[in-house]
């Protein structure tokens, strides 16, 4: 795989924010010349390279360039300077449906929507069965789209591009669809391309999503790159930028004063780390969307007194080892600073495993622990008795909330490793016992449980 | 991260899913073509765009012509019903009430109105297209000129069903058009349509911009032009001599649809100079006693102009198409 499939080369892309819109001649011709605008600048000098069978997150606020990127990748938008070179099919999924002309029949619309994905009839004719079948529309293909359910014509959109044959796939966070159940068939439709060594680039604000899906991750902030690497260090970037971007926010934020109460549903969302936000949300105003649609949300900059200053995993004393074995404990050392008097702090806690599945999670509240933080330096434990895991290295997350919100984050905080000595495999160390109950009619009495 | 293991879920593994393989053989090693995104606009680059999409055109085509009369209990009757009717009136009233005496005046109208309605429907479908389907400009990449070639594409559909009423009519009124010049039809069709894409893509592109385009150029092509067009009335009998004594018949031939007008009346009437319906029936001249050559010459001029207003329309196209997208 050393061809690259898509070519971002130096890639800017300016607006121009009309404060009113003239378009009839006579405006056009009364406002000549003067007709005020601002310059905003989406993208700016973006530039990276993605190798052939390659899948490729981008990361980003609301508003920091994402869908202006995939637009000029797919060709919808033309970059102000720069270009992006792509080798190979390409079918773009900005929006679900969005070729579908709602007169016609869903059949009628298939043929359309894959001919514009650049697919010929004979194409669309082979995959004409999987489309449906994977659509799941059985006998209301021959109906009009336009008296579809938006279940069905979203799927209908999905599997249209999932299922003609490109060798690159542009989706823009449009993976959410359908019931959970079709969501996985999706997700197992785009790992199947990447078996396939179809190239993938892919937008998402769930940073769950990009981690266990893509290879490498580029983060964009404020219509730049700034940076491109493995999903762990581009997700811990982009969670660093959300914290800066928590900080810029701060002033405005405390005056536009969201309701304590709503506040505090936010944070118990992000302290739930729940990473799928909602697409009614991403679409809103880009200014104000910041903060509420990442997946944590940090109170603004004054209301966030307590800041972790170093955080370790302490493993056992005694050992010499540098890891741990199943079952051992690990003692997660927190050490903060807190700027004045805090009553009713909560530490948070949160284990991950290999892709950043969620294995853990627990809080201070949850364990019975009251925090009220006198000013100056302290240190937190969470003692885990026991890790009951295998093989892997795992992530752990910790942050810190008060009554105003979320007050410090760190992902990962600290890693640490599990070794297995045994030979079963998974995740979790089940203590398992097993046995030949019966055989042959007889029962086997003596023999006793064979242990694992 | 590595990526996650492959799932080996059931769906993953269905009959359907493992086709995909077969068919693509390995997707690495297959042909692929490069297209490259950026602010220059080549015209070829885009023209061969174009040509690689031109299945979506016919599809856009047949979208266009289902959708128009979806609901409607005649369908596509009506793009035959709606030329009959003017054919009817304007037989009334210059034929009939106005007396001009060309005998089968309704075949000399239809052969002249067949051709300006294709260039017509063409040019102001084509005009509000962009801006009509904007959802899709918005969404979905293809090549945009796509959309204006679709619409004078449905109206060379429409210009197909028309033909087909013509031919009737000729049959009904044991008419027969000059069979050796036949190969004229082709001759003023080609120039027509090119002319109608040019001008279709140029104008596409400039409504998004002021959308008053698409009023001017419908109350333009649909009076001014129409009645500038010897379609109604005849060149040679009307305004001929009149032209020429002010030396102003090159004037009359700038304009390139009277000269494709007056090929296809030269073909499908046929008779230069029939004898008049009224009473002592004096032979009309209604078609000049022009050569062959003539026609084929004019139509050839008119052809390379529409190509060069082909290659402007593409390169203003593509200029302003980059902000398409913004600009809806």
């Amino acid at each position: 795989m050393s061809t690259t499939a898509v070519e971002v080369q130096g890639v800017s892309k300016r607006f121009r924010l009309y404060h009113e819109k003239y378009t009839s001649l006579k405006e056009k011709v009364i406002h000549a010349g003067r007709i005020p605008h601002e310059d905003l600048w989406a993208l700016r000098d973006v530039s990276f390279e993605v190798p052939e069978g390659e899948t490729i997150g981008i990361l980003g606020r609301n508003g920091s360039g994402k869908s202006t990127l995939l637009k000029c990748v797919c060709g919808i938008l033309q970059p102000t300077a720069g270009q992006v070179v792509v080798r190979g099919k390409l079918a773009g999924l900005l929006e679900l449906g969005a070729g579908f002309q709602q007169e016609l029949s869903g059949r009628e619309n298939i043929y359309l929507n894959g001919s514009m994905l650049g697919f010929s009839k004979r194409d669309v004719d082979r995959m004409f069965d999987d489309i449906v079948e994977f659509a799941e529309l059985g006998q209301f293909i021959d109906n009009q789209v336009k008296y579809y359910s938006s279940g069905m014509y979203v799927r209908l959109g999905f599997a249209v591009a999932v299922n003609v044959d490109p060798d690159i796939l542009v989706i823009d966070e449009v993976l959410a669809v359908g019931d959970e159940r079709f969501q996985r068939k999706c997700l197992d439709r785009v790992k199947q391309f990447q078996r396939e060594g179809r190239t993938i680039l892919f937008v998402s604000h769930a940073p769950d999503l990009v981690r266990s899906i893509c290879d490498r991750a580029v983060v964009l902030s404020d219509g730049e790159m700034v940076g491109m690497g493995a999903p762990g260090e581009a997700i811990r970037l982009f969670r660093e930028r959300l914290l800066e971007a928590g900080d810029a926010l701060g002033a405005s934020e405390a005056a536009a004063a969201l309701g304590a109460a709503t506040e505090e549903v936010a944070e118990e969302h992000a302290a739930e780390g729940l990473a799928y936000p909602d697409p009614q949300a991403a679409a809103g105003v880009p200014g104000a969307a910041a903060g509420s649609v990442s997946p944590l949300r940090l109170a603004p900059q004054e209301s966030r007194p307590v800041r972790f200053t170093d955080v370790t995993c302490v493993l056992p004393a005694e050992s010499e080892r540098r890891y741990l074995l199943p079952g051992e404990p690990v003692t997660v050392r927190a050490s903060f600073e807190s700027v004045r008097p805090v009553a009713g702090a909560v530490f948070q806690l949160e284990l991950r495993g290999d892709g950043g599945t969620g294995l853990f999670r627990t809080d201070s509240e949850i364990l019975g622990v009251t925090c009220d933080l006198a000013p100056g330096p302290g240190t937190f434990e969470f003692q885990l008795e026991a890790v009951p895991l295998l093989d892997g290295a795992y992530d752990v997350n910790l942050g810190v909330q008060t009554a105003r919100g979320l007050s410090d984050w760190r992902e990962p905080a600290c890693t640490f490793e599990v070794m297995n000595p045994g030979r079963s495999t998974g995740v979790v160390d089940v203590a398992v016992r097993a046995a030949l109950v019966a055989n042959g009619g007889l029962m086997v009495g003596t023999g006793g449980p064979v242990a694992s | 991260m590595a990526v996650e293991a492959p799932a080996e879920s059931p769906d993953a593994r269905s009959a359907g899913v493992t086709s995909v393989l077969d068919r693509a053989g390995s997707v690495a090693t297959r042909p692929k073509i490069t297209r490259v995104v950026s602010s220059e606009t080549r015209v070829w680059a885009r023209l061969r765009e174009v040509w690689r999409s031109r299945e979506l055109l016919v599809y856009l085509v047949r979208t266009e012509i289902k959708v128009k009369y979806k609901n409607s209990f005649l369908g596509l009757l009506w793009s035959m019903i709606s030329p009959a009717l003017t054919l009817a009136v304007y037989t009334l009233v210059f034929g009939v009430v106005l007396h001009n005496g060309m005998p089968d005046f309704v075949l000399y109208l239809f052969a002249g109105i067949l051709l300006f309605n294709l260039f017509s429907t063409g040019i102001v479908t084509a005009t509000g297209v962009v801006v009509n389907n904007a959802g899709l400009v918005k969404k979905v990449s293809f090549p945009r000129e796509i959309l204006a070639l679709a619409a004078v594409g449905s109206a060379g559909v429409f210009f197909f069903f028309q033909a087909c009423v013509m031919v009737i009519f000729m049959l009904f009124l044991h008419w027969a058009p000059a069979w050796p010049l036949l190969y004229l039809v082709v001759v003023g069709l080609v120039p027509t349509l090119v002319l109608a894409c040019a001008f279709g893509i140029l104008l596409a592109a400039v409504n998004v911009y002021m959308r008053d385009t698409f009023h001017l150029v419908t109350v333009l092509v649909g009076s001014a032009w129409f009645w500038a067009c010897p379609i109604v009335y005849s060149y040679q009998t009307t305004v001929a001599s009149r032209l020429a004594v002010h030396h102003l018949t090159w004037m009359y031939f700038v304009n390139p649809l009277t000269i494709l007008v007056m090929t296809f009346q030269r073909v499908l009437y046929g008779v230069l100079t029939p004898p008049a319906t009224y009473a002592p029936h004096p032979a009309l001249h209604v078609l000049p006693h022009w050569p062959v050559s003539t026609y084929v010459w004019g139509d050839g001029i008119v052809l390379a102009a529409a190509l060069v207003l082909f290659y402007v329309a593409m390169v203003v196209f593509g200029r302003l198409a980059g902000n398409f997208a913004e600009e809806l």
